[in-house]
């Protein structure tokens, strides 16, 4: 069988993480495509999480709503996924709960008799799945033994003997109808398992990032910790800041002394920076910032997605100065659009800004190695000495000033968040405020040259474009394929860059079409009021999630269904 | 040889007596008696009329935002640990609006040195309560007195195990050099607290007030015992200690404990591919 959904259900504090990690790295090193979401309550131990790993042989595109194989580990996470199993579905669970209930597909596991102690069932219940999905052994043991073989010999014996006796247990009872098509691994190493956290951090660690400040907040502290993890071998350094305020403000210090700076936060804590964000603006000071979505407003929905924040990226910090504010949709994207942000920061000495979200910052997939090599350049802070004369913010006809560091040469380096001369130095006169108001603004030009256009896919002029940005790409693509396959004709266009916009990219696609439909994970449309902001085109229709969940196919189709019937009878009229 | 006009000679926006003159002019002897270049040294302030003080000095220099020169100097000394680092700003700036972050810098013991101007008022803002002003002194904002009680910035920073906490008296120059000097070539956090006086919004801590009151601490004193350091600092009346409360070095600077730091500035590192793919592959 191809494309199924796994789910993982219970409580926090179980070893589901782990054990839903373990898997997805098993069906990576497999050669199969996987695309994980997480589903986690605001608490530490109890509650009820999810970890979902949707799996097949071709590219997956968004989340999958039916659930093929449950394993569950609580009372609870069977009755409250009981209506998401698909019509055939298999249902994992402990003797215990297999007891309790008079389901027809459950299969109650013996863990007690797989293993002597309870913080292995999770590893058992691991070689289990293995098992039923026909993977492997050494594949699944050389990643349970990477997993723990290097704290503990003894530690990872256990392990793997749980996961042995859960695999054999599991071959003994189940016939091969669960099993995955058969595909040969890849090559070692070929493959990486990402999530947009682990793909913003590789993408920073490749852009020569050396600094990174923050304060904890969910879902973006992933980033710092994946830098933290790091941080000797690269020559990072990386503090936990007493707040946010100080956060950004440390990384514009340690930008203007010539660090590459980046500084992930989410909603609330982006919110505070926004001075900050004003400061390194004015002072016209690399920093590049992540800011992973959630629910707002204020506290919102703190371990949940949305895509509520693109307008408090756009409009974040008093006064006006150039920023970009890219949008990735995958963890690859992410990976190369932090990498682009952190350029763009360095050559336009303006903040940059990554959008990502608690969907995508906690959604693994599988995304090939990356081509270190051959990466395009990234912009690092000029080293040299500069002459005595030099003026920090010479006016230029790109508006970019040519940056020195302090204590590099006889070059003094003055910056203020007051209006200033070009020597820097504060200034109230209403000449050189315009001057220098128009000398940041034509950094924006540059900025808008260097815009990602917006990828499209479908058919010239369709029936009906699908508008999206960020993680909602694969949800939306998925939804068109499926409309596609029964003769509409659907086309997509997934922005990956939300600020600069160039209409010129895209605007004849918008018009082209016979009807635009934003999906948006927010209740404002916000992305749809940008474009019209823009361009003037008034999209037409939206479909928009705003209940903390992450957009899929089949939230999307019955939405869509309507609105395309209504607009392909308005054709045959 | 490095002179005090090396760092420049400007017309400055201060009211006439008013204090920040003489601690700009301490500031530039204290550095040229040092023999610093200004070209290592890099000052950083926040938002005020003592926030202003960089710009009259030729030097490095990040005039930032209200409350936020610690978290920039921070960050500053964290990029470049071999620049000399001076966070200089008011009592509203440091102890009000930046609370948080002197609490968080004197904790961290980051290598550089805090300059307060301390004339208990806002004067930018035309003479508010600062977070110095004493309980009881009225303003036109706080006009039947301020009810708060006065933070206490040398028992603060005592109290979270700072290493070096001095105060220093605008009247006193040749002594105020002298503490700077030492707080400079303190190794690790040196907070020097300078009472001054505004001519202009604050009737009460007078320059005579202060002269009336300031008295230099004497060779009785242990720089070294903490606890005398603590009693000294609560001292606030007829006389008010002036000079080092307390000196330990004991703790080593914040910034040696990265040994990424110790190859050089930031700006100079790059990892090298094999690194970078090593690192990728604990992904795969």
């Amino acid at each position: 069988m191809d494309d199924i959904t796994l789910c993982i259900g219970g409580e926090a504090g179980q070893g589901l993480d782990t054990m839903g990690q373990l898997l997805a790295k098993s069906l990576i090193r497999s050669g199969y495509e996987i695309l994980v979401s997480q589903n986690y309550m605001s608490r530490i131990r109890g509650g009820h999480n999810t970890f979902s790993i949707r799996t097949c042989t071709s590219p997956l595109l968004g989340p999958g709503d039916e659930i093929h194989i449950l394993a569950a580990f609580t009372q609870e996470s069977i009755d409250l996924h009981q209506d998401q199993l698909a019509k055939r579905h298999l249902i994992l669970t402990s003797e215990e709960l297999g007891s309790k209930n008079t389901l027809d597909a459950l299969l109650p596991v013996p863990f007690q008799q797989l293993t002597d102690q309870k913080i292995l069932h999770n590893v058992a219940a691991l070689g289990c799945l293995c098992g039923i999905l026909g993977l492997l052994p050494d594949i699944g043991a050389g990643v349970v033994r990477s997993a723990f073989g290097s704290k503990d010999q003894d530690l990872a014996q256990k392990n793997l003997d749980a996961f042995h006796n859960g695999l054999n247990w599991v071959r003994e009872r189940i016939e091969d109808a669960w099993h995955l098509p058969s595909v040969s691994p890849p090559e070692s190493g070929s493959r990486l398992m990402l999530a947009a956290s682990q793909a913003v951090a590789l993408g920073a660690m490749s852009a020569g990032v050396n600094f990174c400040s923050f304060y904890p907040m969910t879902p973006a502290t992933g980033v710092a910790l994946n830098l933290a993890a790091h941080d000797q071998e690269l020559g990072c350094v990386v503090e936990q800041a007493e707040d946010e305020l100080s956060a950004v403000n440390m990384a514009v210090g340690a930008s203007f002394a010539g660090a590459v700076p980046i500084v992930p936060t989410s909603g609330g804590g982006f919110a505070l920076m926004g001075e900050g964000i004003s400061l390194a603006g004015m002072t016209e000071t690399p920093v590049t910032l992540v800011l992973a979505q959630r629910p707002g407003p204020a506290t919102g929905l703190p371990t949940r997605t949305e895509q509520s924040d693109l307008e408090l990226a756009l409009y974040s910090g008093h006064g006006e100065f150039p920023r970009a504010v890219m949008a990735p949709g995958t963890p690859e994207e992410c990976f190369y659009l932090t990498r682009k942000a952190v350029d763009l920061a360095q050559r336009y000495q303006t903040p940059t800004i990554v959008l990502t979200d608690q969907f995508l910052a906690d959604s693994y997939r599988a995304v090939p190695a990356f081509d270190l090599h051959n990466l395009s350049p990234v912009a690092q802070p000029d080293t040299s000495a500069f002459p005595q004369d030099y003026v920090r913010f010479a006016s230029t006809a790109s508006g970019v000033s040519p940056r020195a560091l302090p204590g590099y040469g006889p070059a003094l380096v003055v910056a203020d968040s007051d209006e200033h001369t070009q020597e820097g130095h504060i200034t109230e006169s209403g000449e050189v405020r315009t001057g220098m108001v128009d000398k940041r603004r034509r950094k924006e030009d540059g900025l808008r040259q260097e815009t990602a256009a917006p990828e499209y896919s479908g058919p010239d002029s369709p029936d009906v474009l699908l508008l999206c940005w960020g993680s909602s790409k694969g949800a939306v693509m998925e939804a068109a394929r499926i409309c596609s396959e029964s003769g509409m004709r659907v086309g997509t266009l997934h922005f990956s860059q939300v600020w600069p916009l160039d209409p010129a990219q895209f605007e004849d696609r918008l018009r082209q079409a016979g009807l635009v439909v934003a999906v948006e994970s927010n209740a404002g449309a916000q992305f749809a009021a940008l474009i019209r902001r823009q361009t003037g085109f008034a999209v037409q229709a939206s479909i928009l999630r705003y209940d903390g969940r992450p957009l899929s196919a089949s939230y999307i189709l019955p939405r869509l269904n309507p609105l395309i019937k209504e607009q392909t009878n308005g054709h045959e009229q | 040889m490095v002179t005090s006009s090396d760092f420049g000679q400007f017309e400055t926006a201060w009211c006439p007596g008013c204090g920040n003159h003489a601690i700009l002019k301490a500031v530039k002897e204290a550095l040229a008696g040092m023999d610093k270049q200004p070209r290592d040294v890099c000052l950083v302030s926040g938002i005020g009329q003592a926030a202003k003080t960089p710009h009259y000095m030729l030097c490095n220099l990040f005039n930032g935002l209200h409350g936020r020169a610690l978290p920039v100097a921070t960050g500053i000394k964290l990029a470049n640990p071999g620049l000399d680092v001076i966070a200089e700003s008011g009592d509203g700036c440091m102890y009000g609006e930046g609370g948080n972050h002197f609490l968080a810098a004197v904790r961290r013991n980051i290598n550089l040195t805090l300059l307060v101007h301390n004339n208990q008022i806002y004067g930018l803002t035309k003479g508010q309560a600062s977070p110095t002003t004493a309980t009881g002194q009225t303003t036109k904002a706080q006009p039947h007195g301020a009810y708060s009680a006065p933070f206490a910035p040398l028992s603060t920073a005592l109290s979270l195990g700072a290493g070096f906490v001095a105060r220093g008296f605008s009247g006193m120059t040749e002594h105020l050099v002298s503490l700077i000097q030492t707080a400079v070539r303190h190794p690790g956090f040196a907070l020097v607290d300078i009472l001054q006086p505004c001519v202009s919004f604050n009737k009460v801590n007078t320059h005579s007030w202060y002269k009336e009151r300031c008295t230099e601490l004497d060779d009785s004193h242990d720089a070294g015992d903490w606890e005398a350091a603590m009693r000294l600092s609560m001292q606030w009346g007829e006389t008010i200690p002036v000079g080092i409360l307390y000196q330990n070095t004991d703790r080593g600077p914040f910034e040696g404990h990265f040994p990424q730091l110790e190859p050089g500035p930031l700006a100079d590192n790059s990892p090298s591919l094999t690194t970078l793919e090593s690192i990728m592959q604990t992904y795969a």
